[in-house]
This record gives C-alpha cells, structure tokens and sequence, in this order.
C-alpha cells in the first residue's frame, strides 16, 4: 500500500485557489474587452477619437498650422457610396471646423450602416475631440437616398507640435437589421 | 555503481485494451500521451510535406490556395496542440513522480480524464477536413475577423476543439501542480528538485494563466460566429486588433509553455555527459520564472505593424529585449556546465548540444524581429517562419527526442541502437538545417508567408528548403525504427545507463516498475541525487 501519511499536505485554500485562478482567468480574458475600450479611450491607442459635449474654449495659437485629411471607407460590400465632401483642410489647433462627409444608397433597399472612424498617427488620435459626428449613431439609407452627414471637431492645442499632419478615416459597415 | 532500491511494490497492470482505457497509472498514462504525441507529429508532418511539395517550384502545381491555407493551418494547430504539448505532458507524466520520489500523480482520474479528452479533440479537429467547406484555413492564429466572418461552418467544430484542448491542459497543469507540491518526497526540498520539475511546475503556472484566455477567445468568438454578440466585429461596435491582443495575451506564454519543459530536459541531459554539476542550479531556477513572468508583459511583438503608438511599440520592444537577458543565462550555463567537462556524445547528448546550438540561432532570429522597426522588414515574412522553426523545432522538438534516447532505457529497461541513433541525429541535424536556414534568406528578401505561390526570385532557396523537408520529414521513419526496436530487441540496459546521470530515477530498476516509490525515498538519497550540489 503507498503510505501517503509521509507526504505533504495540500490545505483546502490551496486547492480552492488553484481551481479558481484558471476560472479568474477566463474572466480575466472577457475582462480585458472594457478594459481595452477604456484603455483606447484614455490613451488615443488605436486611433480611437475622443468626443466632447459642448464647444469649449482653448488657448489659440494662430500661427500653428494642420492638415488635416479624410478618407472613406466601406467594408464587406457595403453598397453605399461614401465619400468625404472636401479631401483636407488647413486647421488651427483650439478652432472647432465642420465638413461633411456623403453617402448615397445606390439600390433599392434601406441600408443600416455604422462608421467606426479611426485617427492617425496614433499620437493625435488623442487630442481629436468630435462635438458631432455621423458617426455616433448608426446611420439609415433609405433608398437611392443621397444624404449629408455632418462633421464637427476640433483639435486640441496640447496636440505635440511636431505633428503636422493628421488624417481621419470613416470605415462603414452594414448592420444587420 | 547501481543503487536497486526496494521501494516498489509489485502490482502489476491490467491486461488487455482495458488497461490503457482505465489506467490511472502515471507511466502508462505518460506512454500513451507520447504516442498520441507521436501520431500527431506524423500526421501534422504529413502535411508540412505537402506544403513543401506545393512549394517546390513557383506555381500552382499540386493543390488549390484554399487547401493549401488549410494545410498550414491544421500544420500549425496539431503541430502546436496535438503534438509538442501532449508530449511535454506525457514526459512529465513519465517522469515527475519518479524525479520526486511520488508514487504516482496527485490526481490519477482526472490524469486519465486530461489524456483520453485529447483523442477526441483531434478527431474533431481533423474531422474538419471532411465537412462542407473544408478544414479551417485562417492560420493557426486564426485571427477575426477571418476566422469569425469569413470563415467556413467547421470553425464551430475548430472551438469545440480547443476548447478541449484547453479543458485537458488545464487539468494537466493543476494535476502537475498539486504533484509536486503534495507528493514529493517530504525530504525533498524545493531547491532539491530536478530542473525538469522546476521548469514544469513553472510551466503549469503558464498554463494556467494563459489557456483559459484561449478558452475566453474562442468562446467570444463562437459567440460572435452564431449568438449576435460582436466582440470582434467593427460593425456592432467591437474591434478586430482586440482579437489579436487577447490571442497574444495567450500566444506568448504559450510559446515558453513549449520550450520552458525543454529548458529542463536539456538542463539534465548536459550536466550527464559533461560528467560535471550543473553549473548555476539556481540561477537556472531562478531565470526560469523571470521568463514565465517576462513572457506575460510581451504579447503586442507580435502586433508592431497593427498601428501602435509609438510609446507602445518602445515598450514592447524593450519588454521583449528583456527577455533575452535570463535567456542568455541559460545558454551561458548549459555551455559552463560543458567547460571543461569530460564530454561524451552519446546521442541524447548530441541532441542536446545541437538543441543548445540551434536553439540560440532562432534566440537571435528572436531578438532581430523583436526590434521594431526591423520587424516592419521581417514580420509575415519566412523570417518570422525561420525563427519560429528554430526555436520550435530545434527547440522544442530537439529536447523531446534527446529525452526519448535519454530516458527510454528506464521507460523500456531496454538499450536503443547506438549506431542507428547516430546516423538518425546526423541526417535530421544537417536536412533541419537545409529546410529551415535557407527561410531565413527568403524572409530577407521579401517573400510572405502563408501563401502557395511565389515570384521566381524566391525559386532556388525554396527548392532547397524543400529537399531539406523531404529528408528531413523521412528521418522520422528511421526514429520510428529505432524506437520500436529498442521496445522489442534492445539488449537490457543498467538501472543507471549514463554514467554521469544524477536523479532518483536512476536509482530504481533498470525498467521502472509500474509502482515505484511507494516509501518515499530517504533524505541522503535525495542529497546525493540532487542536482545542486
Ligand atoms: C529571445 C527570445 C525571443 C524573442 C525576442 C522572440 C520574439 C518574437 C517576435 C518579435 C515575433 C513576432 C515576429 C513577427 O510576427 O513579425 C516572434 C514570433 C514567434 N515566436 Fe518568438 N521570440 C523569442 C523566442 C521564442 C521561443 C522560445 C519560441 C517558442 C518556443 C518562439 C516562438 C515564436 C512563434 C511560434 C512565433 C510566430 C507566431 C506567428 O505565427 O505569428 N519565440 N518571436
Ligand atoms: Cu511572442
């Protein structure tokens, strides 16, 4: 008979603790989806744009310059046709800017879709705050509609002054309804 | 000098096809985790073949892209689930109750349980190959949302497997854990243990940090695939690029989970045929678990080129950099334990030398990709497919068959054949080298991995890499000879075969009993097997 009585012993809270942490670590794996929007939100990783309420006033400095560009974008066959209305503009760091972007539903059905935007570098995605944006609802496209969407934002002064240029870009996706 | 001691007992095992369903045994349990191992080297190497074959020349010769994808896929998964991680379990099965004077596993049932779940999870992942659509063909990463959207009705079955896969090498790793703390010799202190139970007990601590993360990834994307949720899909508000930070949270700590094992059957076979100590004992240890620890703060290397901020690839970069540093301290160690040794080359010993050697080429292969803005140049690349072969193969794979040749006279009490396992190494060491270096080369020159066809510059290096794959995926059939017929003809071998082998398993019967240690073995045994000293 193998005499167990001369081996260690392993206490409950051993035990307890090593069922628990493959469990916690499961957890920890759904965990990490808010604590990744969260971490996007607060450092601007991943180009994740910020987004303010109301119109505030910043410190200006009229002598600094950004271009800014646009692009559109549509993902798995998404059928409407997108486009920023002007391709760049000059902005100065503190000034709130509005352009549009279109889209226009070339078939005969109602197109759900929802545009994710995405700001590069990365470092400016930060300091790119929208007031309004198409892009916070989803977006219906009744058909051969064609529609304006507006745009509202401002880039923040505390924007590193080595960056001069800054592009945003709209990827649409359909919804299912 | 043998030391037959008599702590066994002498039950014997069932007899029949029922002895290897029922079994609780750890050496039967081991066994049967290194023949699946086995079969899955030889199934996943089966298609490493074809892959080399379709890569012979430019052009589409044999195979569509779409089987082709699904080649390198399923190569990848079996190779990396079914095949170097089963066997780094059946060797410690094997091996850590006999190195800590236990009597068998803490947990014999769930330890039957953890072996017979993987049966399945292989059948159903090669079952894929059979069902509409073909096998999954989204890489073994299976990154969203090519695995979540686009890809074919079998990915449900895929997660089904890992999530089996996953189940088993949880229970393996709280199995092995409660082993080495509950069983061991109570004379047995901790920085008496072998570094190969060390190693593994670190590496069940991996194991369990970073697969239930796998389970978490597969499950949101099962979720995905067929509930609605969209945890990966930009559309419904969720991100692709997450999909690849959870992966990596597990895909990097999975990646020391096969060579940390590894680490510790080298730090055995070394210290043997260099007839000296093993130099630095507990730096060893102690490098160890700076490595596991290291290998959780390091997952976004893999993600240089999704558009990071700068700030995040400099500490990635540096993270990574780190570990290189307790890295290089083991290979220091192997290559002072080998300083001035009496040194012999008996084939588990050229294993091991060339595993330090090759190992330390896919290291610096390692460290070149981990450097940021090189990796732009390198990352999905043959480089990238060159590094990982290095440490994978060479590493990984080297450890396992040097503890086969090491190990097997205690398994079998039986003597494999020394000449043909010299002849074996030779030809595996020089056609892994014409395989896998020439990848360097394309990786440098540009070509993409991944993909069935190539433009003609990339002709004569793929060539040569392909013949290196034939001659080497051949070797195996030799190893398989050697293997079995060490198992039916061998001539008996010693209880201790190496002369310079510290270890309680020496000390038992030339083949282990199926019981061993049943009384714990005393504390001047344990000190005069320790390798700290
Ligand atoms: C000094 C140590 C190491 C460093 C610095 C290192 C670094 C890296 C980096 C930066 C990559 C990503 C390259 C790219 O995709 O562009 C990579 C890929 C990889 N490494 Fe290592 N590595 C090291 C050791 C290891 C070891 C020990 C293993 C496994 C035993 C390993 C397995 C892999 C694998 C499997 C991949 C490819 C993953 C894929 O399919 O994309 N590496 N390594
Ligand atoms: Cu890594």
């Amino acid at each position: 008979m193998v005499d167990i009585s001369v081996r260690k012993k392993i206490t409950k809270i051993f035990w307890i603790k090593l069922i628990l942490s493959p469990i916690l670590m499961f957890a920890f794996a759904y965990a990490m989806v808010p604590i990744y929007d969260v971490f996007c939100e607060i450092t601007g990783f991943n180009g994740t744009t910020g987004r303010i309420n109301s119109e505030q006033v910043y410190a200006i400095d009229e002598s600094r310059r950004i271009e800014v560009s646009f692009f559109a974008m549509t993902m798995g066959g998404f059928p409407v046709q997108f486009r920023p209305k002007i391709n760049s503009m000059e902005v100065i760091p503190g000034k709130f800017y509005t352009t549009s972007y279109i889209a226009k539903n070339n078939t005969d059905k109602v197109i759900i879709g929802q545009a994710v935007p995405s700001v590069a570098p990365t470092e400016a995605a930060l300091y790119f705050k929208k007031l309004e944006c198409f892009c916070f609802n989803k977006q219906v496209f009744e058909p051969h509609q064609k529609i304006e969407m507006t745009l509202r934002f401002v880039i923040e002064p505390e924007l590193d002054k080595r960056i001069k240029d800054v592009s945003l870009s709209y990827n649409f996706f359909k919804i299912k309804s | 000098m043998t030391t037959i001691t008599a702590y066994t007992s002498h039950h014997s095992p069932e007899k029949g096809l029922m002895r290897w369903i029922k079994t609780t045994n750890h050496k039967d349990i081991g066994s049967l985790y290194l023949w699946f191992a086995f079969i899955m080297l030889l199934i996943g190497g089966a298609m490493a073949m074809v892959i080399r074959m379709e890569l012979f020349q430019p052009g589409m010769q044999l195979i569509n892209p779409q089987f082709f994808n699904q080649m390198t896929t399923m190569h990848g998964l079996i190779m990396v689930f079914g095949a170097i991680m089963p066997a780094f379990v059946g060797l410690g099965n094997w091996l850590i109750p006999m190195m800590i004077g236990a009597p068998d596993m803490a947990l014999p049932r769930m330890n039957n349980w953890s072996f017979w779940i993987l049966p399945f999870a292989g059948g159903i992942l090669l079952s894929t190959f059979f069902m509409e659509g073909g096998a999954p063909a989204f890489g073994w990463t299976f990154y969203a949302p090519l695995s979540t959207t686009f890809a074919p009705d079998s990915t449900d079955f895929f997660i089904f497997a890992v999530h089996l896969l996953g189940f088993s090498s949880i229970m393996g790793a709280i199995n092995i854990i409660a082993t080495v703390v509950n069983m061991r010799a109570l004379e047995m202190k901790l920085m008496d243990m072998p570094l190969f139970v060390w190693t593994w007990l670190i590496t069940s601590f991996l194991l369990i940090g970073a697969m239930p993360v796998l389970a978490g990834a597969v499950t949101m994307m099962l979720t995905d695939r067929n509930f609605g949720t969209a945890f990966f899909d930009a559309a419904g508000g969720g991100d692709p690029v997450m999909f690849q930070h959870i992966f990596w949270f597990f895909g990097h700590p999975e990646v020391y989970i096969m060579i940390l094992p590894a680490f510790g059957v080298i730090s055995h076979v070394i210290p043997t045929f260099a007839r000296k100590p093993l130099f630095g004992y507990s730096s060893m240890v102690y490098a160890t678990a700076s490595i596991a620890f290291l290998s959780y703060i390091v997952w976004a290397h893999h993600m240089f080129l999704t558009g990071m901020p700068v700030a995040g690839e400099l500490y990635f970069m540096y993270a990574t950099m780190l570990i290189a540093v307790p890295t290089g301290v083991k290979v220091f160690n192997w290559i002072s334990t080998m300083w001035r040794g009496s040194m012999t080359f008996e084939t588990p010993m050229l294993w091991a030398v060339s595993f330090v050697f090759l190992f330390t080429i896919g290291g610096f292969s390692g460290v070149m990709v981990g450097i940021a803005p090189a990796d732009i140049q390198y990352h999905d690349t043959y480089f990238v497919v060159a590094h990982f072969h290095y440490v994978l193969v060479t590493g990984a794979l080297w450890s396992i068959i040097a503890a086969t040749f090491y190990w097997l006279p205690k398994w079998t009490g039986k003597m494999y054949n020394e000449t043909l396992a010299k002849v074996h190494f030779w030809w595996a060491v020089i056609s892994v080298n014409v395989l896998f270096f020439p990848q360097h080369f394309l990786g440098l020159a540009g070509m993409p991995r991944r993909i069935p066809d190539y433009s003609l510059q990339f002709a004569d290096f793929n060539m040569i890499s392909s013949i290196g794959g034939f001659a080497f995926g051949t070797s195996f059939i030799l190893f398989t000879y050697i293997v079995i017929d060490c198992i039916r003809n061998g001539k008996p071998a010693d209880a201790r075969p190496w002369e310079g082998a510290k270890g309680l398993e020496w000390t038992l019967e030339p083949k282990a009993q199926y019981h061993s240690f049943n009384k714990p073995p005393t504390r001047e045994l344990i000190k005069q097997e320790s390798q700290n000293s």
